[in-house]
């Protein structure tokens, strides 16, 4: 298809990356509009309970401010995700510290300061619920008895759940009946039996750029009717802020204008928020009447937004005395914060990912996700894969250990190959070749060497080193028929310079959207990189191409972009004479002229399944994901008994993405992605008390710094998929999924202490290692977030 | 930003004399702010209690560095850029060029200064540890009643804490010069920081150690238990941030060490008495960054390190 | 509100601001110089981070902890003046070549911590270059392709 020079595959400089290395690109916060004003939101300090009253203290003058309560909301007072449970603000109930209750607004960013400490909120409180334990008692409690539902704060009714859950999934192997059979007859007759717990806990996002927005209200002068909003922000899904805005203002979604601004990180943590503040600065908008910037700062940022779902998994495995898993059942909780957001999809990745990259002969995975009074959980890079992950990969090693056998050992003997099919039924057409994948990461590594090395130092040292390995998939795209639902829709336009612009809601928040669709048209037209526009996300002009999530931009995306290139060329080919192959020259040539006829030359791609994808929905069978990546993590850690603290000294990370468009931004993902992997498994502790984050801060938040991470290995094995351009498969949330179960059994390797939980900070270390007394809680369950002895702290920082 | 700028004052009045004269006319009314990496922080937060600064990071009278034959002077402005620098320091006082660079980032050791640091008395600080072992002395200034005049006191840093981030610094007084000896050529130093992580980290716990160590018996002991042996510790200075309400020394572990045996036979034993010592001085708090029962058990650890060291 | 004096990327400026203001609100507000980020607000992060010579030398800083009027008389670079022609910095062009931005957001800060890193130590080694960008938060790289951008920036400026 190409002449000269392939572009796919090399690493062209990134295309927004000369403004970005200047400080010449415009974030949200570097922009202004004429006439703005600054808005800010008041929230509730209290987990859960009534609003009583609001006064406001006349010392201010309040008919400065615009002020928008719940009941000025012209459409319905709730932000749609999956369900309309979630309110834009809080009317009188409140179920979580944190949760929106009015906004403010005046011209001056000073003035709000001192109105929101002029606002005075009474609450009835109610005891709040603040774990995943405490709310399963309370649904105990409500089968004993229909009228014990104090504790229940979610009812569930209208939203597809039940109360405190909202949503369940049950996943078999085969027919239900079956297949409980089968699980009885093998846990009756194994040689093994293994079972264990794991728990991870919530994770923040933390980009750099914290959430913000600029809105815009148009009002008729004349009727004082709302023709349309506009907002610009940070966000990662356009076409999910336009579809919150109709339902907030009660507007036609053509009248909702969406604008993604230069995004500085995302991770998740703008997939789904942007609906709430983007709609609150809305909402101050239409009611001063002019633009309204929000901006969080860190601590609003941290206290108010989402976060990774906690999770608490258990594994029940039945094996032979050969080290095959016969049979398994897993269960699955995730804390779901106050409200539904994106909770059923983060739980269906969860459940899709439990049975990790093993053939399970006989498997029932049971997953919900709870109600907490907790800010709501969203989305973050992996998306309940990691949780599940953890909790297998971990479990893998305590059967090796139980069995006498290697982790490499116990792993090779259940592998899925090419051929086999997943828990869910899927056949893996693609090729699979876990074994290798092991043999090379282990040997790229130098796993054996350097595993006998620590076995025989760590008698007689005080630093104890060891190493660990995750095997492990993440599905790209959408969970089953996701992607036939959305639909995605692509535009390629040919300027009037003869010259291709890209048309998407694919946005770019640093993982680089805009470098890779960029590549793929120019490989697929045969021009060069340079010469290919994209045009910034404005839902006025760009179509929905669905979420950028899921790691489906390269794949999904991409394929339909260069579906449209090729349209073009074969248009021009069929109506203007393109020869094959053609120069530049030919095709500005040849496109200049077909416009001259024509005025104008778009190619439009929808989402096509590149195989047959079949899905069932209601018995969670089928095709869970059109492909998977695969990796095996290897991690080395040293644990220091003096000081009880774990560091990783070496990471290497093998994977197989398909072909690989990028090797730099390629390598970059996975290296971002371990980094926050590490974070996760050894630094990111959110420390809750009375439902308050208290840590919202990033001097108390610990993420890595670059002193604080080993040097990071990759390594990529390329095997072309039909699914992606190139043949390129999906690659962002990957690198999120292994490095805490490597982490954590490289952990055991060198302490011979089986860790099962996340988090894992010094001083849970600490009371394992010296578990000679009968201490209550121990670790990090005895921090006193109300105190910080290098800092005052009077009160819980959050903002309210 | 949770405190409005328009609402604070801050002058930076042209000499040292005129921020003494503006200190002792309204006692308490104003803070003096030199790097602002503490201060600024508390602003942003909304935390600052007093709303009028008296700027003395121009003062090039507080930044000095001066090498005498016996000790280093540093001025309060000192910053820890600075400190890290200099040579004689990193020669005479590793263990402050070490506490140096841990103290924040680079770009915060550009600004922040030591004298800001013992003045805002945090318990988990870094370079305490190392100027109580050290065993600096400070010089505190304030206006003296002929016009001009400065007079100054002079006390050993170790009784410059009162409190929980409380210090003998008097409303109208300054910090003016940190003097530590030079004395050390022949001790063993170490230190030891255990923070949330690698770098910018609040310390969870940390342990700052002096000795010189005796290969001669030893001619003097007030300890009639200890029996004065090949190895031994003749002198030792201990001290820890985070294990108290303020830096501290831990003076009862250092009698317990004086002329410590550390010869083969003896030295579970010095360890066991270093331990039950050590057990009596440490008063640490669970906090949002860690847990009283981890801070005594590393800082006990660290404690075994250092005194395992000094047997080779 | 006090005046104060000093010189951004070579232009002189006198402002009359609050003293106590942040001079990061300074840069972005009054001089529009937006390439200077607030992320923490707390000198945590160092998005930042500028170039500020107070008489002493050019000396790294996070400017959300520095009140305007201990700027008076000073000598900044901020990003924007880091490479005053069309040109980019070497530095700049490392970032670019290397992977070191991808988001973006912390790069004004990191690229002023390199500047200062190389200054100090023209031929980092791993360890230096680690403590160099320590008080500069990055999310998205996990550091590795910043690394490789200092090692390309040291081995340019070399030659």
């Amino acid at each position: 298809m190409s002449q000269g020079n392939p572009i796919l595959g090399t690493s062209p400089l990134r295309k927004e990356g000369r403004a970005k290395v200047l400080g010449a690109t415009q974030y949200i916060d570097d922009l202004t509009l004429p006439g703005l004003w600054h808005g800010t939101t008041i929230r509730s300090t209290i987990a859960r309970g009534r609003i009583k009253s609001i006064t406001f203290d006349p010392q201010i003058n309040w008919s400065e401010y615009a002020i928008v309560r719940a009941a000025d909301i012209p459409g319905e007072n709730s932000i749609v995700h999956l369900t309309r449970d979630h309110p834009c603000l809080a009317a009188t109930e409140i179920n979580h510290v944190a949760e929106p209750i009015l906004l403010l607004a005046h011209p001056e960013k000073s003035a709000l300061l001192a109105a929101r400490s002029a606002i005075h909120i009474d609450y009835d409180e109610l005891p709040g619920v603040f774990t995943i334990e405490a709310s399963e008692a309370a649904v105990e409690a409500l089968h004993h008895d229909p009228n014990a539902t104090s504790n229940i704060i979610w009812s569930g009714s209208n939203s597809g759940g039940t109360p405190n859950c909202f949503k369940q999934y049950q996943m078999h192997t085969g027919e239900a009946d079956e297949t409980e059979d089968a699980l009885a007859a093998a846990f009756e007759s194994a040689d093994f039996i293994i079972t264990g717990e794991y728990t991870t806990g919530a994770q923040e996002q933390l980009y750099i750029e914290p959430n913000g927005v600029i809105a815009e209200c148009d009002i008729d002068p004349a009727t004082g009717h709302i023709r349309g909003v506009t907002v610009r922000g940070s966000m990662q899904c356009p076409y999910y802020l336009v579809h919150a805005l109709a339902l907030v203002f009660n507007l036609p979604e053509e009248n909702c204008r969406v604008l993604q601004v230069e995004t500085g990180g995302a991770f998740g943590g703008k997939e789904d928020f942007p609906s709430v503040i983007g709609s609150h600065a809305a909402l101050l908008a239409m009611k001063c009447g002019h633009p309204v910037k929000i901006i969080y700062d860190r601590s609003e940022d941290m206290a108010a937004t989402t976060k990774r779902h906690p999770s608490r998994t258990r594994i029940r495995t039945a094996v032979s005395r050969d080290g095959k898993l016969l049979a398994g059942t897993i269960d699955i909780a995730l804390d779901g914060g106050a409200y539904a957001t994106l909770s059923p999809v983060v739980l269906s990745r969860a459940t899709l990912h439990a049975p990790g990259p093993y053939k399970w002969p006989h498997l029932r995975v049971r997953a919900k996700a709870m109600a907490t009074n907790i800010p709501p959980h969203g989305a973050f890079r992996g998306f309940g894969a990691p949780q599940s992950l953890f909790a297998l990969e971990r479990h893998i090693d305590k059967i090796a250990h139980t069995l006498g056998l290697t982790p490499e050992e116990i792993r090779r003997r259940n592998f899925l190959s090419t051929g086999d099919r997943t828990a869910t039924g899927q056949l893996l057409t693609e090729p699979v070749d876990m074994q290798h994948l092991l043999t090379r990461a282990l040997a790229d590594s130098g796993y054996h060497a350097r595993r006998d090395r620590f076995a025989a130092e760590n008698p007689t040292s005080r630093i104890k080193r060891g190493i660990g390995i995750a095997a492990f998939m993440h599905g790209a795209g959408f969970t089953g028929s996701g992607e036939r639902r959305l639909n995605s829709l692509v535009h390629l336009d040919i300027l009037p310079n003869g010259l291709p612009q890209i048309l998407v809601s694919s946005t770019e928040f640093g993982q680089g959207t805009n470098t890779i669709l960029c590549q793929v048209a120019a490989e697929a037209l045969a021009l060069p990189y340079d010469d290919i526009l994209i045009h910034q996300p404005d839902t006025t002009l760009v179509p929905d191409s669905g979420p950028t999530v899921a790691s489906r931009t390269a794949m999904i995306v991409g394929k339909l972009v260069e579906r449209a290139a090729h349209q073009i060329l074969t248009t021009l080919r069929t109506h203007a004479s393109l020869p094959t192959p053609h120069t530049r020259a030919q095709f500005i040539a040849a496109a200049q002229s077909y416009l001259t006829r024509h005025n104008h030359l778009r190619a439009s791609t929808r989402y096509q399944p590149a195989t047959k994808i079949h899905w069932d929905d209601d018995l969670y069978r089928g095709d869970a994901y059109p492909a998977y990546a695969w990796a095996v993590y290897v991690a080395e850690v040293a644990v220091d008994l003096s000081t009880y603290t774990a560091t990783v000294t070496r990471f290497d990370a093998l994977q197989e993405v398909g072909r690989v468009l990028h090797p730099i931004l390629a390598r970059g993902q996975i290296e971002g992605g371990i980094a926050q992997g590490i974070g996760y498994a050894l630094y990111e502790k959110c420390v809750y008390q009375n439902g308050h984050l208290m840590n919202n801060q990033m001097t108390n938040y610990i993420m890595p710094t670059s002193a604080d991470l080993p040097t990071i290995h990759v390594y990529f094995e390329e095997t072309p998929s039909p699914h992606g351009p190139g043949g390129a498969k999906g690659i962002g949330e990957l690198p999120m999924d292994g490095p805490a179960p490597a982490i954590l059994n490289a952990i055991e390797d060198a302490t011979g202490i089986a860790f099962t939980a996340i988090p894992l900070l010094p001083e849970d270390i600490f009371e394992r290692l010296t578990a000679y007394t009968t201490h209550p809680h121990g670790g990090t369950e005895d921090l006193n977030p109300a105190t910080d002895l290098d800092t005052e702290t009077e009160s819980p920082r959050v903002s309210a | 930003m949770r405190s409005d700028p328009t609402q604070f004052a801050l002058t930076a009045p042209a000499s040292l004399q005129a921020v003494l004269a503006q200190l002792a006319q309204n006692p308490g009314t104003h803070i003096p702010i030199a790097g602002g990496t503490e201060l600024m922080v508390a602003l942003a937060a909304g935390r600052l209690p007093r709303h009028s600064f008296l700027s003395i990071s121009h003062l090039p009278e507080l930044r000095f560095i001066r090498i005498t034959p016996d000790a280093i002077h540093l001025g309060a402005n000192t910053t820890f850029t600075d400190i890290r620098r200099n040579p004689t320091i990193a020669a005479d006082l590793p263990l402050l060029t070490l506490a140096a660079s841990w103290t924040g980032s680079i770009a915060n050791q550009n600004r922040a200064t030591l004298g800001g640091n013992l003045c805002n008395a945090s318990p988990a600080a870094d370079t305490p540890p190392a100027l109580l072992v050290y065993d600096a002395t400070v010089t505190l200034i304030s206006s003296g009643a002929a016009p001009g005049e400065i007079v100054q006191r002079t006390l050993p840093y170790r009784d410059f804490y009162l409190a929980y981030k409380s210090t003998v610094l008097r409303p109208d007084e300054l910090l003016h010069t940190i003097t530590i000896p030079r004395a050390y050529s022949v001790h063993r130093h170490f230190l030891r920081k255990v923070g949330t992580r690698n770098a910018q980290a609040i310390s969870k716990t940390a342990l700052a150690a002096l000795a010189l160590v005796s290969e001669s018996p030893a001619t003097t002991s007030d300890s009639p238990s200890t029996t004065p042996c090949a190895r031994h510790i003749q002198t030792i200075r201990l001290a820890a941030a985070s294990l108290a309400d303020r830096p501290i020394r831990l003076y009862a572990t250092e009698a317990a060490l004086q002329n410590a045996s550390l010869a083969p036979a003896h030295l579970d034993a010095t360890l066991r008495r270093a331990r039950a010592a050590f057990a009596t001085e440490a008063h640490p708090i669970d906090d949002i960054r860690s847990t009283a029962r981890y801070r005594t058990a590393v800082a006990a650890n660290l404690l075994e390190d250092f005194l395992r060291s000094l047997t080779t | 509100m006090t005046t104060i004096h000093l010189t951004v990327n070579n232009q002189p400026h006198t402002l009359t601001v609050p003293p106590m203001k942040r001079l990061l609100d300074l840069l972005r507000e009054d001089l529009s110089l937006t390439g200077t980020k607030e992320a923490c607000g707390e000198g945590e992060c160092g998005a930042c981070a500028i170039l500020l010579d107070t008489g002493s030398g050019p000396e790294l800083v996070n400017s959300c902890l520095i009140p305007a009027l201990q700027a008076d008389n000073a000598t900044l670079t901020t990003i924007e003046g880091l490479a005053p022609d069309a040109a980019l910095h070497p530095i700049q062009q490392s970032f670019l070549q290397a992977g070191g931005a991808q988001c973006g957001i912390c790069t004004p800060g990191m690229i002023l911590a390199t500047h200062h890193l190389l200054t100090q130590h023209p031929n980092p080694t791993e360890a230096q270059i680690r403590e160099g960008l320590s008080g500069n938060l990055c999310r998205c790289t996990g550091y590795m392709r910043i690394f490789e951008s200092i090692r390309q920036a040291a081995t340019e400026t070399a030659r």
